[in-house]
């Protein structure tokens, strides 16, 4: 029993990680109605400059506090120099626009920062007393700041106008241009958000699984199921995806097919998952108008 | 009205082209051309399903990969010889492809671009696994021999040039089949679905099977790709067939244009060549330039590059 | 053809004849040696990339001193992106193109097995593959490929023999990559173990490279109730299973493959004190091993470093493992004379007897026969003690 709620806790642990970057994922979504492939590069990149602060001398915070500064630049300016000249194109050279995206971010990486395995700072030491054998206490300062970090998305989206404005600007460009929406500012600000909760979620992460170029490759696979399974328009959907995502691949490994194949099943799960429910667990099936 | 004569004189040109080069240039050239073919055959394949059926397939790495496979098991136990192995090989991936589709047309956009990169991330671990060690060869792969010419050609031909030939024909026979397709009801069909999905239910298209139907074919291609990609090879691995190799076709698919047998080709030779190019641009960073290049050219030329051939084709007649 | 033709075919034979006499064996002129190899520098192993670059800074100082006989070494390290079909490419263009005179330390054990058909058909020797794999040494079937390193399968063995001896009782676990490299690990295992395999290793687990974590197949091990651990795991997830076996209360025998003991690269990141107790079959100089600080060997490495790849972290073992291998490719060429013709590179590097490359182990050395294709087949096991790993016992054979 003990393994069993071993395993439990582990994979709340990794779904706090998935939920971390399947938020970033959800909100550019509902910016942008773009599943936006580069989002784990960006995270890793923003982490990769927030080492080099911490590096330089700075202290954790003040780190963490510039490179979200940082990140919300990177990602608004790339929306504006790049994705905005793709606005109109179909959907797949959007996609592609993303994979290149992905490519350069990852390349640039290696280049500047070198491929060696690096050993990210946590913010919650090590003895603390919400720690212990199960459940270590950056795991559970991850998990806070991931559920926190939702609420902030949710109750920006639901109740500020800033979150309507966007999300009208992404529903219908058109008809929010009308009403005076400056969409173009709405996208731009979409991907900044987007990129800032990138950087927290590689922040977060990275003193667990350890800073390198492939950092978040694996994690972007299950974050991308994880926002799907939850429903890519619905915030709460990105962290119960995560953590659903979590614990099935840890108890399909470690009771059900071991772990030779414990991905694949996790995710034939999830697709099947799907099948039945085409929006996501939480989504909601958008009506097309004939 | 007029039809131009363009796409046949260039379709022409390109067949006899293509039938001297292999005389004209060096082997290693040789080998690189029948790589671009190859993946002619498996982008046609691809663009079937995104560009005249309008689903997104992530996944089409796996059938790739289980075509190459398909062929090396065969081969390898000799139940074949190698070019009977080829349609066997696209048969085994027209049924995954089929079946895979008929649960996942339910899936749209997003949620279908998960399913397919989900059964491409999970072949590789399949194919890898205990269970199948004895006729995959697990993780250490199975190795090929590549195909001779028959007794009449070994003189003129060498095997470099014989594996293309074969390649070329195979080109030949999937674009013509492939164009008889799309020209016909089933074209017709499959674009009525992608642009109009509820109005094509209505006039009585059997959405369902065109959707399954489509990807099965398409998987077919793919498969026969990868039959003929593992004879180039002469080997057979599952790191052969990561996700890279999805993204790679996606890629090639989109760059030469959908919905355009020729751009296809242009396609091909972009994922062959232009990583080369790359990597003699910046030896330290090729990747970072490979990503700018095809930012750059998705701005540019968004509909790719047989868009931008009829658009120019456009402004002119 | 008609004459005409045939007159200019030959002239052009003749003129290419010619510029080739300069040639006097594939990819060896009078003033250089022209080799290649390839190496991931992009795609999941792009780490070692690093072992690439190594090489080509070494070659740069040896062409700095002259070279070797007069002639200067070109190495063309082309990436493969550590895919199979890629590097066939590559090598086909390196011999094809480029005109190489052969393969050296290319990197992968499946992409070195795509390429080596083709090699051996050709004649053109796949000199040090980069890879720990056993199946490397075939001088009978596969006479031009030659490995280099202790093959991964050898190291197990000799796990396995210390385990048999100091602790027979043992319950042993095994966490390994899913790929030829942990597969490997789990085989030398069983040549030892033979038909008591399946009593003694009561559970195995394995990952993949694109896995976030490893936390739960460590856990679920420590749940088999085990007292012992092999883990053939890549530096990144060695570092996050010791941080776990620590962290979950576990004391495990702990085994650690010697590619993930790198002080800084590993044991930190993990927590030094986390790591001690854990033993590896080294055969190379760790860097960070105070027992080397002023070892002459050591030091000349550390201002090549210096000087030939400033910037560079010295804590990382591919560094180290790049030089050792430039080193021994170049006692393989003076042996050679000035006769650098691809039959006679094979030959020679099948004749070291006794060469001790400056970075390797006291007391190991590289020999190598017609019959004998491993260059390294010993190493000493070390155990960590908090600071570095202590080398204990003799040099052993993982024969």
């Amino acid at each position: 029993m003990e393994g069993f709620l071993h395993q439990l806790l582990l994979g709340l642990a990794s779904g706090s990680i998935y939920g971390g970057v399947a938020l970033a994922l959800v909100m550019i979504f509902k910016a942008t109605h773009h599943v936006n492939f580069a989002q784990g590069e960006l995270a890793m990149f923003t982490t990769y400059i927030s080492w080099s602060l911490i590096q330089a001398g700075a202290p954790y915070w003040v780190a963490f506090a510039l490179t979200l500064g940082g990140a919300f630049l990177l990602g608004s300016l790339i929306q504006v120099a790049i994705v905005r000249r793709v606005q109109h194109a179909p959907v797949l050279t959007v996609v592609i626009v993303f994979i290149g995206l992905l490519i350069i971010l990852n390349s640039l990486a290696g280049w500047l920062f070198g491929h060696t395995t690096i050993d990210f700072p946590s913010p919650f030491p090590a003895d603390a007393w919400y720690g212990s054998a199960y459940f270590s206490p950056h795991e559970v300062g991850m998990t806070v700041v991931t559920l926190a970090t939702l609420a902030l998305v949710y109750a920006f989206f639901r109740y500020t106008r800033l979150g309507l404005a966007m999300r009208a600007a992404a529903l219908n460009p058109a008809s929010s241009r009308l009403v005076g929406i400056r969409v173009d500012r709405m996208l731009a600000l979409g991907w900044g958000f987007a990129s800032l909760l990138g950087a927290v979620a590689g922040m977060m992460a990275a003193p667990i699984v350890f800073l390198e170029p492939n950092m978040m490759v694996g994690i972007l696979v299950y974050a991308f199921a994880a926002a799907l399974l939850g429903g890519i328009e619905n915030p709460w959907g990105a962290p119960i995806g995560g953590f659903i995502v979590g614990v099935m691949e840890n108890l399909a490994g470690a009771y059900v097919v071991g772990t030779q194949i414990k991905l694949a099943v996790a995710l034939f799960i999830i697709v099947a998952v799907l099948v039945f429910k085409p929006s996501g667990l939480f989504g909601r099936r958008s009506v097309v108008r004939v | 009205m007029k039809k131009s004569r363009a796409p046949a004189i260039t379709v022409a040109v390109l067949l006899v082209g293509g039938c001297v080069a292999p005389f004209a240039i060096s082997s290693f050239h040789t080998f690189q051309l029948t790589q671009i073919l190859i993946y002619a055959i498996a982008l046609l394949g691809l663009n079937l399903l995104t560009g005249y059926s309008g689903q997104i397939s992530l996944g089409h790495g796996a059938f790739y990969g289980i075509g190459a496979y398909a062929a090396a098991i065969l081969l390898d136990h000799a139940w074949l010889p190698y070019w009977a192995t080829i349609p066997v090989a696209g048969a085994v991936c027209f049924a995954v492809g089929f079946g895979f589709g008929l649960p996942a047309l339910r899936l749209e956009g997003p949620y279908l671009a998960l399913a397919t990169f989900a059964l491409a991330i999970a072949t590789p671990q399949i194919l890898k696994h205990d269970a199948l060690e004895k006729w995959t060869g697990g993780v250490q792969g199975i190795l090929l021999d590549k195909p001779e010419p028959p007794g009449l050609l070994a003189g003129p031909l060498d095997a470099d040039q014989w594996l293309y030939f074969l390649c070329l024909v195979f080109v030949v026979v999937s674009y013509v089949i492939g164009w008889n397709l799309v020209r016909g009801r089933t074209g017709r069909a499959l674009i009525a679905i992608r642009d109009q999905p509820i109005a094509a239910a209505a006039m009585g298209i059997d959405t369902a099977l065109y959707k399954s139907t489509t990807f099965g074919l398409s998987a077919m291609y793919t498969g026969v790709a990868g039959a003929l990609g593992a004879l180039l090879t002469g080997f057979v691995s599952p790191d052969s067939f990561t996700i890279l190799v999805s993204i790679n076709f996606l890629v090639g698919v989109v760059v030469g244009g959908m919905a355009s047998i020729l751009g296809n080709l242009f396609g091909a030779l972009f994922i062959v060549i232009v990583p080369n190019i790359a990597s003699d641009i910046s030896e330290s960073a090729p990747w970072a330039i490979y990503g700018a290049l095809l930012i750059l050219i998705m701005i540019l030329m968004p509909r790719g590059f047989a868009g931008m051939v009829r658009a120019v084709a456009a402004r002119r007649g | 053809m008609s004459r005409r033709t045939g007159l200019m075919a030959t002239l052009a034979l003749l003129t290419i004849g010619g510029t080739a006499a300069a040639q006097k064996s594939p990819g060896v002129t009078s003033t250089e040696i022209k080799i290649g190899q390839t190496m991931p520098y992009s795609g999941p192993a792009s780490a070692y990339g690093v072992i690439g670059k190594t090489a080509l800074a070494y070659f740069k100082m040896v062409n700095e001193k002259g070279g070797v006989a007069g002639h200067k070494i070109n190495l063309i390290s082309l990436d493969d992106g550590y895919a199979p079909p890629k590097a066939v490419e590559q090598t086909r263009k390196l011999v094809e193109s480029e005109g190489v005179a052969f393969i050296f330390n290319a990197l992968g054990t499946a992409t070195n097995s795509a390429t080596q058909r083709y090699l051996n058909k050709k004649g053109i020797p796949q000199l040090f593959v980069a890879t720990g794999a056993d199946k490397w040494s075939d001088p009978k079937g596969n006479r031009w490929t030659m490995g280099w390193q202790p093959s991964y399968r050898q190291e197990a063995r000799v796990y396995a023999r210390y385990i048999q001896q100091s602790k027979p009782d043992a319950t042993i676990c095994v966490l390994y990559q899913n790929d030829d490299f942990g597969k490997d690990y789990i085989a030398g295992l069983k040549d030892v173990f033979k038909d008591a395999y399946k009593k003694k290793v009561v559970k195995e687990a394995s990952y993949e490279v694109t896995d976030p974590t490893l936390d739960s197949q460590v856990v679920n091990l420590k749940a088999a109730g085990c007292n012992t651990l092999v883990t053939a795991a890549t530096p990144k997830f060695a570092a996050q299973a010791i941080r776990k076996v620590h962290d979950i209360g576990w004391k495990p025998l702990h085994f650690m493959t010697n590619v993930s003991v790198s002080v800084a690269a590993v044991m930190q990141p993990a927590g030094l004190e986390k790591g001690v107790g854990i033993i590896t079959g080294a055969y190379l100089k760790d860097p960070t091993d105070p027992a080397f600080k002023n070892d002459p060997a050591m030091l000349e490495w550390r201002a090549f470093m210096k000087k030939y790849m400033p910037g560079a972290p010295e804590s990382d073992v591919n560094n180290v493992y790049g030089y050792a291998v430039s080193e021994t490719l170049i006692q393989v060429l003076k042996q050679c004379g000035s006769d650098f013709s691809r039959d006679n590179v094979i030959k020679q590097a099948a004749s070291l007897k006794g060469f001790k490359p400056s970075l390797a182990l006291p007391g190991l050395e590289i020999n190598t026969s017609g019959s004998d294709y491993r260059p390294f087949s010993q190493m000493q096991l070390a155990k960590f003690n908090g600071k570095s790993f202590e080398r204990f016992g003799s040099v052993i054979s993982g024969d």
